[in-house]
């Protein structure tokens, strides 16, 4: 039995970052929203008690804010000849789950792409020609970089981002990034206070000609007051940010930068362990009637809305939008159908400097604290003759020394027993530890779809991943990494170890949660499954918002360039598409 | 279906709802839209809702529980609701409540309800709110008001305790003042009825005149001094702070929390700026309890070795090592004149279950304390509140354990 | 799925149930959900015989040396042993629905066993092994040099253990439930006295380093503390 509920003007589906940043939008316009969310209300006081939080075997390794797999899991595989089995504990990335989703437990670090990054299938058909993305299904986004420009702004001012500017109006900075796209003005405060692992970072990095700057930061620098009038803390530096939430409102997080002022609209209204399980449409398939979700106790609703926004995470959007038949699931043989289409992830390789004589104290730090060299990422270097396309960000963001899961070792060193434990105690805190966080290319056997087997708590089937690191960015991380080992040798650090990438994405580590692609925008109807505005190109009045738009993805953070496009998304439906509602922004 | 959904036109859309079945009768439309205006604008003084609305309930059908030193009393459900609200009310009745404390057939309030205060106000006014009333949607919401023990349940009773503490309007200016002061000092003493939470009480509940809003203990909550002492009243507030406060709910270094958030949020922050200032011009007027200011406990005192480690561990993060707090979110404790008041069961309260703070369109943040009572024992309550008093130039007497016990024991 | 013809069959209910949130932010005094304290030696789960077989393994993972007490002087099988009661042990988390097949390496665990029936299964077959291997002489009466041998045997898959039990998975298990029990706040029973957070230097559930940010390469000056509460909360004298 389903119950009828009475109708909304919009219905979103997850309240986390796009969602809470659409539903503020839309609820200023006088719409009346509902926000339907699987998990609990989450906020800073009551659910991120001080006490409480730093406590690393709770929230990190036994992930109490995660989403948990007995939810919602999904089947891996690393190319179509394998059988996909279940992720039974979910390992290389940790999906989010409550208000705030994944907004609550990231680590801040806040970076806008750059325009090549935007047009990269034009950008190096033009710089390199056409055989440099062969085997690619790379794409271009249909927006531009200064398109971006005026929605990276606010989303930065809305959580009060740390950091320094490195071009503004095409003018560079001194202590910035060079290699940014121009910002119309600086980041709303100034970087935070480094500590000792990446200053002596900055330190190696300049002297050997690279171009290190502060990591742009959602860990406040200084108290902050955003444009909402919301309030923020500065960051106290306690080292418990990634799969922590924040409990002295220091991390821009959607409880501390959106929900304060949402929260005020009495025609908002967020109905929370409450789950989505599709999205209903009208004979013919081109509109949206509303969606049914079940709330804890099973029951079964119809919630009647005029406008559906898909804001859960961005793989969860592309299962939805499969489970509902919202366009067509991508088949990799033909290379026809839109959803699941350009799954991506990220390419990471890391370097551990061991020394003798060092005390870095790797707890006193916060999920965005460090420094970056964009030397290297991007197409911020010439690529000619190199092999391979794309590029990594080079970091140094001790972002925490938490000791079950944060201890290095040099290689060969055993894993227990007394000599163990000298090399424990001895490096604990004489590590220096930086990553190359890479991009990740389309390529025509890395797709998303359902899986044939595996079913969740309702019946529904699991989401399929079909993924391995590709040839490109093999080769692109491997090239990297050279250039970490060219920085270990530089440092005079006694020993040194890089971990490389290979082939055979392995589920079970944790590599990183940026999962994009799937439901990508794009200008041509027939490779992408939303339009530039995030519209549904098969259902107009379904807009799906997330790093689920992202057509493949670069060597940076997704969450600043996610907030931006919800900004312009929620933009685009008050200017445009409320003035003749359910019509195509962009036609057919 | 577009509406504007801001909480705040929440008195307007009532307004609207008139507009639309009344016909005017001698007045024109303008002139009833005034005297609506003015008469919403008294309930905003007054914070008629404070009191008379429940928690997320309906406007003005009756509210939550007040727990007074003389038993339960339930505010009535004062919508126009005939069976259980004021109906069957005449304007001539409502006056008699509001200047006299005598409702509709003779029969006598209890001073829960301020009208020893609000018989400060001018008829014009009452007539005014009595107007707006009838504009408010009856809600059908029956209430017990009287929950009273003997022999406090006998209404009687308060024509003795009217001879003792009741002293009728209205307001008298005071002609050597400014039209600013006098305006303050009307709202204050008047529809604000600010004492009613801020003085100290005499035995039968009245307000001591000597030691006019000085702080006071009710319901859990010592609500501060608010006089213009600069130790523990508003001596170290400018007039901007102030009005930001009420205005807001933060002025930056402090955030409003327990019952004055409710005012806040119901009555203050609705209020015109010149009233907010007028209020900061006069109780900044006010002479404090120039109580004297004591010697620091010393920094080497154990208690304050041990509150030190317990504020370092539990506090700092978010007040700061130099009790700072952060603007607009984490309220400032060096130099807090709330920290340093007589009595602390309000700081040792709000250690133990937190507390919210307010929001306001301008400070929208609610920032919350998070509740520590599941770690901290009575001791540590206490030892970290004394070195909260005693620190950064705060000087205020020790914190004992047995306090908190008490405090923590009528949480539970 | 709902097909617009069966609408007229529907009920028709105006308020959803489940949590609805709206106006302000909700807010509720004391909220806190610290975890339970595991109380020092409380077992509930491990036979005796367990216990002592997992102690003598996690003390030669974290034998007692000049840098800290071994692993059960310091909870650790404490520790094991309320987390296998737990939603940990059950695995009531994860996603456990069949068919369970191998699966490859990149593909993690596939078993259809609990972290609790592994224990079970898993401390049996070394029993097992052992007692076939010295009858009559327990894993604990070993010499360390023995023990050291069988573990790193397990370690490297080289034993084969009874009963299908995979000896370097549970190997890798105890190893890691070990390390989290060395480290893990001592409110869930192991790193007793903070021995392994002294043993690195870290110092604990603390949550301000402001003062200290700036001073590059110096230690920190305090020792740790646990989400409980720390002992210079409590007044000395006066």
């Amino acid at each position: 039995m389903t119950n009828i509920l009475p109708r909304k003007d919009v219905v979103i589906v997850g309240l986390g970052w796009t969602g809470s940043i659409l539903a503020h939008e839309l609820a200023q316009e006088g719409l009346d929203v509902v926000a339907i969310e699987r998990g609990p209300w989450r906020d800073t006081a009551t659910s991120f008690n001080i006490g409480v939080m730093p406590d690393e075997l709770r929230f990190a390794v036994r992930r109490d804010l995660f989403l948990q797999p007995r939810t919602e899991a999904i089947t891996m595989r690393n190319n179509v000849d394998q059988v996909a089995l279940p992720m039974r504990d979910y390992g290389s990335f940790l999906p989010g789950n409550g208000v705030g989703g994944a907004g609550v437990h990231w680590n801040g670090q806040t970076w806008r792409f750059w325009d090549s990054d935007f047009r990269t299938r034009s950008h190096l058909v033009e710089r390199y020609g056409a055989q440099a993305i062969e085997g690619l299904t790379v794409q271009d986004w249909g927006v531009t970089g200064a398109e971006l420009e005026e929605y990276y702004d606010r989303f930065e001012y809305l959580c009060g981002i740390s950091g320094k500017a490195g071009n503004i109006n095409g003018t560079i900075q001194p202590g910035g990034n060079p290699f940014e796209d121009p910002r119309s003005r600086d980041y709303p405060l100034p970087p935070m206070q480094m500590t000792y692992g990446p200053s002596l970072f900055a330190e190696i990095t300049s002297g050997m000609g690279l171009h290190p700057f502060p990591c742009p930061s959602a860990n406040l620098s200084q108290n902050y007051v955003n444009p909402l009038g919301v309030a923020m803390s500065q960051c106290s530096y306690c080292g418990f940010c990634e799969r922590f939430g924040c409990a002295n409102y220091a991390k821009a997080s959607p409880q501390t930068t959106v929900l304060p002022a949402l929260m005020r609209f009495s025609n908002f209204e967020a109905r929370t362990l409450c789950e989505v399980l599709e999205v209903n449409l009208a004979p013919g398939g081109e509109t949206a009637r509303g969606v049914t979700y079940v709330d804890s106790s099973n029951e079964e609703y119809f919630q009647p809305a005029d406008l559906v926004l898909l804001c859960a995470y961005g793989l969860f959007n592309v299962r939805l939008m499969m489970l509902s038949g919202i366009g067509e699931i991508y088949d990799p043989q033909t290379q026809t159908g839109t959803v699941g289409r350009n799954y991506c992830y990220q390419t990471n390789a890391s370097a551990k400097l061991f020394f003798d004589d060092k005390t870095f104290n790797p707890f006193i730090a916060a999920g965005a604290l460090g420094q970056t060299c964009d030397d290297y990422n991007g197409d911020a270097f010439d690529h000619s003759g190199l092999g391979f396309v794309g590029g990594s960000g080079i970091n140094c963001l001790p972002t925490n020394g938490r000791p079950i899961e944060t201890r290095y070792l040099p290689h060969h060193t055993p894993r227990w027993g007394s000599e163990w434990k000298k090399a424990t105690a001895k490096y604990y805190s004489n590590t220096l530890h930086f990553t190359s966080q890479g991009s990740s290319y389309a390529a025509r056997g890395n797709y998303l779809d359902l899986d044939p087997t595996y079913k969740d708590r309702h019946g529904r089937p699991l989401l399929r991943m079909t993924f391995d690191f590709t040839d490109n960015d093999v080769r692109m991380s491997d090239w990297v990494s050279d250039r970490m080992e060219d920085i270990a040798k530089a440092s005079g650090a006694p020993k040194y170890s890089i971990s490389r990438v290979a082939k055979g994405w392995n589920s079970a580590v944790y590599q990183s949660t940026h999962n994009v692609g799937g439901a990508i925008m794009g200008a041509d109807p027939a490779t992408s499954a939303v339009n530039p505005w995030l519209q549904s190109w098969d259902v107009p009045n379904v807009f799906v918002i997330g790093a689920s738009a992202f057509p493949q993805n670069t060597g940076k953070n997704p969450t600043g360039t996610v907030g931006a496009l919800a900004f312009r998304t929620a933009r685009a439906i008050r200017e445009q598409y409320l003035r003749n509602p359910g019509a195509a922004l962009v036609p057919r | 279906m577009r509406h504007g959904g801001l909480l705040r036109f929440a008195g307007w859309a009532v307004i609207g709802l008139f507009l639309a079945v009344s016909a005017p009768a001698r007045a024109d439309g303008l002139v009833q839209a005034d005297v609506l205006y003015n008469g919403y604008y008294q309930s905003v003084l007054g914070d008629c809702s404070g009191c008379h609305t429940k928690a997320g309930g309906a406007l003005l059908a009756g509210g939550d529980p007040i727990e007074t030193p003389f038993g339960t009393i339930v505010p009535p459900n004062i919508t126009p609701d005939v069976e259980t609200g004021i109906g069957r009310w005449s304007l001539e009745d409502f006056r008699g409540a509001m200047h006299r404390g005598i409702g509709r057939g003779g029969k006598r309030l209890y001073p829960a309800m301020p009208y020893p205060y609000y018989a400060l106000m001018p008829q014009r006014d009452v007539d005014a709110l009595w107007t707006w009333l009838q504009t408010v949607p009856p809600v059908s919401n029956a209430v017990e008001a009287n929950l009273l023990p003997f022999p406090f349940n006998e209404r009687e009773a308060m024509a003795g305790w009217n001879e003792i503490n009741f002293r009728p309007g209205p307001f008298q200016r005071d002609p050597d003042r400014s039209d600013q002061w006098n305006r303050g000092a009307y709202l204050v003493r008047g529809p604000g009825h600010c004492a009613a939470c801020h003085s100290p009480k005499n035995v039968t509940g009245g307000d001591v005149a000597d030691r006019y809003l000085q702080g006071a203990l009710l319901q859990g909550w010592f609500a501060p001094e608010i006089t213009g002492d600069a130790w523990r009243g508003l001596g170290g507030w400018s007039e901007e702070e102030i009005v930001a406060y009420l205005a807001t709910g933060t002025s930056g270094r402090a955030v409003a929390s327990g019952p004055m958030r409710e005012v806040i949020e119901a009555s203050t922050s609705k209020m015109k700026n010149d009233d907010l200032r007028a209020i900061a011009t006069y109780l900044k007027s006010l002479a404090g309890s120039d109580g004297a200011r004591p010697t620091p406990v010393a920094a080497d005192n154990p208690r304050m070795v041990a509150g030190g480690a317990v504020y370092r561990d539990n506090c700092a993060a978010c007040h700061g090592t130099d009790g700072d707090g952060a603007r607009n979110l984490i309220p400032a404790l060096a130099g807090s004149a709330a920290v340093q008041q007589e009595m602390t069961d309000t700081l040792a309260r709000v250690v133990i279950e937190g507390v919210q703070g307010a929001s306001s369109d301008k400070a929208p943040t609610a920032p919350a304390m998070p509740a520590l009572g599941w770690r901290l024992s009575d001791a540590e309550v206490a030892d970290v509140l004394t070195y909260i008093r005693n620190s950064w130039g705060n000087a205020a007497a020790e914190v004992e354990a047995r306090s908190v016990e008490d405090v923590r024991a009528k949480l539970k | 799925m709902l097909g617009s013809a069966s609408f007229a069959a529907l009920s028709l209910k105006p308020q959803a149930h489940g949590a609805t949130v709206s106006g302000a932010l909700p807010w509720k005094a004391f909220s806190a959900d610290p975890p339970e304290p595991v109380p020092e030696g409380q077992r509930l789960f491990f036979t005796e015989a367990e216990a002592e077989l997992l102690s003598a393994i996690a003390d030669r993972i974290v034998p007692a040396d000049e840098l800290s007490v071994s692993a059960s002087e310091a909870g650790c099988v404490t520790f094991i042993d309320a987390q296998l009661m737990g939603s940990y042990g059950s695995a009531s988390r994860l996603y456990m629905n069949g068919p369970f097949e191998k699966g490859l390496a990149t593909q993690g665990y596939q078993g259809s066993q609990t972290p609790a029936e592994r224990y079970r299964a898993g401390l049996a077959a070394i029993a097992a092994h052992v007692e076939a291997q010295t009858p009559g002489k327990a894993f604990a009466a070993w010499s360390a040099d023995e023990q050291d041998a069988l573990l790193k045997e397990l370690e490297a898959d080289k034993v084969t253990l009874p009963d299908g039990v995979d000896g370097q998975a549970f190997f890798e298990l105890m190893l890691k439930n070990v390390m989290e029990g060395f480290f893990a706040d001592p409110v869930y029973g192991g790193n007793r006295d903070m021995a392994g957070w002294k043993m690195v230097g870290f110092p604990g559930a603390r949550y301000d380093y402001r003062p200290f940010v700036g001073q590059h390469n110096q230690p920190y000056p305090f020792d740790p503390m646990s989400i409980m509460g720390n002992a210079d909360w409590v007044r000395k004298g006066g």
